[in-house]
């Protein structure tokens, strides 16, 4: 921060931010620091400064108070009426509002982490330029165009060892020199923003939060590479990403930073928006150009690879938002910093999605290595409710999951396949002992068949059948057969599909038959569902040497299916019963079944 | 994803005004045909058949191509749609905190399905695979107004809500 006379006010408004009514408790500071003439109370400039999201979206809205004072206090679930509070008692008075304080979890939460890539995110205004200048903006383009040659960049970017973000973890070095050798004087990059995932925002954050990191990591990849315009492929599901980042763009172009002879330093970059328009598959890389060429998004196959012959048929080069992210820092810290950072095999830091079971959901910014159990348990505080913890879903839909007893697993690339994961995008959803893991690889798998292009015969019949096998599972029809015959299916399904979409979709099946075999099991052999989740496999009824009579099924029900007094055990009436469950997620000790 | 096809209605009721000043903005555009079907479906709030065939005869492409693009991408709709539009997030993590039930009470509350609309054309009702706000999970959104941790008597509070706004 430069200015550090003044007071500073962040207010947290990503989308998280904003839902949770970000924007009326920004009006309500504007409005009342003018009303009540705190400036010239404090004889200090004050400044409403309104930041990208800080990760812990649960606790929106955040809002950090910065004095010269006090430091910089954190407040939590703040809404418009606490503002005049802490304008008259923190402002005025110096003094913390200790009850409105974030507790010490959220230190906790913020001092585990290592802020590489977020370092901006939360901290700056994501729509001024000048607030991205005065933390060393664009210096990283100007040192590239200014000392090095475009192989010095690529070296550098080698030497950092930085790989992919996307999920797959190729050497990013490697794949910005193919598209250098590549013949050509017309070169196209492109940032793949089509974060489809379901339970990953990482993406989306950054762009909401810090859109010209992204900017100037693609203009010393194009300096590197040799392109000469960009496009970055967002989906249309993120319009405040869109629209931040068209702002950003607009700005660059207004203040010389994009287009023709940028600042006068020779170097010509142009760069535009593309908007997804709600397909998954179009995060594949081939997918993706023949969206951006206006066709339906098919993958098609490779070779030849895109450095070679990619969109409108020059050579491209593709990269993640999170990749891109993290090159500035690459060149203005140097290689040899940045190595330091991580494990053997994969380098620098890794944002995760951590959403689920677990108490503090939110993005997390941690140096690769640190095991799961770490970014559950310490970082992220444990699992909710005092539930037991059953397993970690990790890489998305072509992901697999991490039981119990190999949860100290680190996160890098190579660990996380050999447990039958992935990185993938980053996402960590926490299950605990209520979550059934057949009906979680029943969601992956309906999601990925529905996403499923359609081009090739093994993704587009073969997850449909295997569909099939594991909505009769979860019906409670399934025969013992249907396991091996799912095993089957799912080897031969990711040998012969086409794209990543349909090599990877049937992970999370495999991993789940190979860690809770016993589950399917019970579904097929005892026609019941240990997590007590599968409808159709219910008995609706309490349980009564589990019921503690605590009644909290009862105010969750929705439609007087239970009956209870206190101090008595709770009686579900069937008649009533819409067979909502309710009272099931309500109930923290399985009592119903 | 796939639509049925769209209920003729005649062109004559269609203002083609504003499709044609979308086409004439990206004109010269490579790969201009998804912006301009993105504005239509903007503008008018689904794409019109009337408007296929302008686009199609001025952007010089085969109608069974602009077809083929916007039956493969869940954003375009080739019907009318409600003023409301209720969309519930079915991601991981509103999953496995009970979205089910959330949409399967508003299908109950509303008597429609997914991606369907209310023959008074108030309500339209979507799943979606993650808005990515998973730390409010369960998620819903109307218009753009979002609700987070969402139960089943939220749902009834929200169509209350908007059962009692203006349709105009």
């Amino acid at each position: 921060m430069s200015d550090n006379a003044g007071i500073k006010i962040l207010i947290c408004q990503g989308t998280g931010g904003i839902s949770a009514g970000a924007k009326q408790v920004e009006a309500e500071f504007t409005r009342l620091i003018a009303e009540k003439g705190i400036v010239a109370q404090v004889g200090k400039r004050c400044d409403v400064v309104k930041t990208g999201c800080r990760g812990l979206c649960a606790n929106d809205v955040l809002v950090d108070v910065i004095t010269p004072e006090l430091g910089r206090i954190t407040y939590d679930f703040v809404v418009p009426e606490d503002v005049a509070a802490i304008l008259d008692q923190h402002i005025v008075n110096n003094e913390v509002i200790e009850k409105k304080k974030a507790k010490a979890y959220y230190n906790t939460f913020v001092d585990q982490q290592m802020r590489v890539v977020m370092t901006g995110c939360g901290q700056i205004d994501p729509e001024r330029l000048d607030a991205y200048l005065e933390e060393d903006g664009f210096k990283a383009i100007e040192k590239c165009v200014k000392e090095m040659k475009p192989a010095e960049v690529i070296d550098e970017v080698k030497k950092s060892g930085l790989r992919g973000r996307g999920g797959g973890g190729f050497p990013t070095g490697m794949k910005w020199s193919f598209c250098a050798a590549s013949p050509g004087n017309h070169k196209y990059l492109i940032c793949n923003a089509d974060e489809g995932d379901p339970g990953a925002f990482m993406d989306r954050s950054i762009l909401e939060g810090d859109p010209y990191c992204v900017i100037e990591g693609m203009m010393i990849a194009a300096y590197a590479i040799g392109c000469d315009a960009g496009y970055v492929y967002v989906r249309a599901e993120y319009p405040l990403a869109i629209d931040r980042l068209q702002k950003a763009l607009d700005t660059c172009y207004e203040k010389g930073y994009l287009g023709k002879n940028i600042q006068g330093w020779g170097f010509d970059f142009d760069m535009r928006i593309k908007k997804g328009a709600g397909a998954f598959v179009c995060g594949e890389e081939t997918a993706l150009m023949a969206s951006i060429e206006g066709e339906r998004g098919m993958p098609r196959p490779r070779p030849p690879f895109p450095a070679v012959k990619g969109l409108w048929g020059f050579p491209t080069n593709i990269n993640n938002v999170e990749t891109f992210a993290n090159v500035r820092h690459i060149i203005n810290k140097g290689s040899a910093w940045y190595a330091s950072l991580g494990t053997d095999t994969t380098k620098g830091t890794k944002i995760f999605a951590v959403t689920g079971k677990v108490k503090h959901t939110g993005l997390v910014e941690v140096p690769a290595g640190m095991s799961v159990r770490d970014v559950i348990y310490q970082v992220c505080g444990g699992i909710a409710n005092n539930r037991k913890f059953k397993a970690v879903q990790a890489g998305g839909p072509s992901g697999g999951c991490i039981p119990a007893e190999v949860l100290d697993t680190p996160v890098d690339y190579d660990s996380l396949i050999k447990a039958g994961a992935m990185m993938g995008s980053g996402g960590l959803v926490v299950m605990d002992e209520t979550t059934c893991m057949v009906d979680v690889a029943r969601f992956f798998l309906s999601f990925t068949k529905m996403e499923s292009c359609g081009k090739c015969v093994p993704c587009r019949i073969g997850l449909k059948a295997m569909l099939d096998i594991l909505e009769r599972i979860t019906e409670g029809r399934g025969e013992m057969a249907d396991i091996d015959t799912l095993l089957e299916m799912g080897a031969t399904i990711k040998k012969a599909s086409l794209c990543g979409l349909g090599q990877t979709a049937p992970n999370p099946i495999l991993s789940t038959v190979k860690y809770f075999r016993h589950e399917y099991e019970a579904h097929i052999q005892d026609k019941r569902c240990p997590s007590n989740s599968c409808k159709e496999l219910l008995l609706w009824q309490v349980v009564p040497e589990k019921c503690v009579k605590c009644g909290a099924c009862l105010r969750a029900c929705p439609s007087n299916a239970i009956k209870w007094e206190k101090g008595e055990v709770a009686e579900l009436i069937k008649e009533n019963c819409t067979k909502c469950k309710s009272c099931y997620d309500a109930c923290r000790f399985m009592a119903i079944e | 994803m796939s639509n049925a096809p769209a209920e003729e209605i005649p062109a004559e009721e269609i203002d083609l005004t504003e499709a044609n000043e979308i086409i004439d903005k990206y004109l010269t555009l490579p790969g201009n045909l998804m912006p301009v079907l993105q504005g239509i479906q903007d503008a008018y709030g689904f794409v019109p058949k009337p408007t296929i065939d302008l686009v199609a005869e001025r952007l010089n492409v085969y109608p069974s191509q602009i077809y083929g693009v916007l039956t493969f991408y869940a954003q375009f709709h080739l019907k009318p749609r409600g003023k409301f539009i209720i969309r519930v997030c079915v991601g991981t993590a509103c999953h496995v905190q009970g979205a089910e039930r959330i949409t399967e009470t508003f299908f109950g509350r509303l008597g429609i399905g997914h991606a369907e609309t209310t023959e008074d054309l108030r309500y339209t009702f979507e799943k979606v695979a993650c808005l990515g706000a998973c730390g409010m999970a369960p998620l819903a959104m109307v218009n753009d107004d979002t609700y987070g941790k969402m139960t089943v008597q939220k749902v009834d509070e929200i169509i209350e809500t908007y059962n009692a706004r203006p349709m105009k």
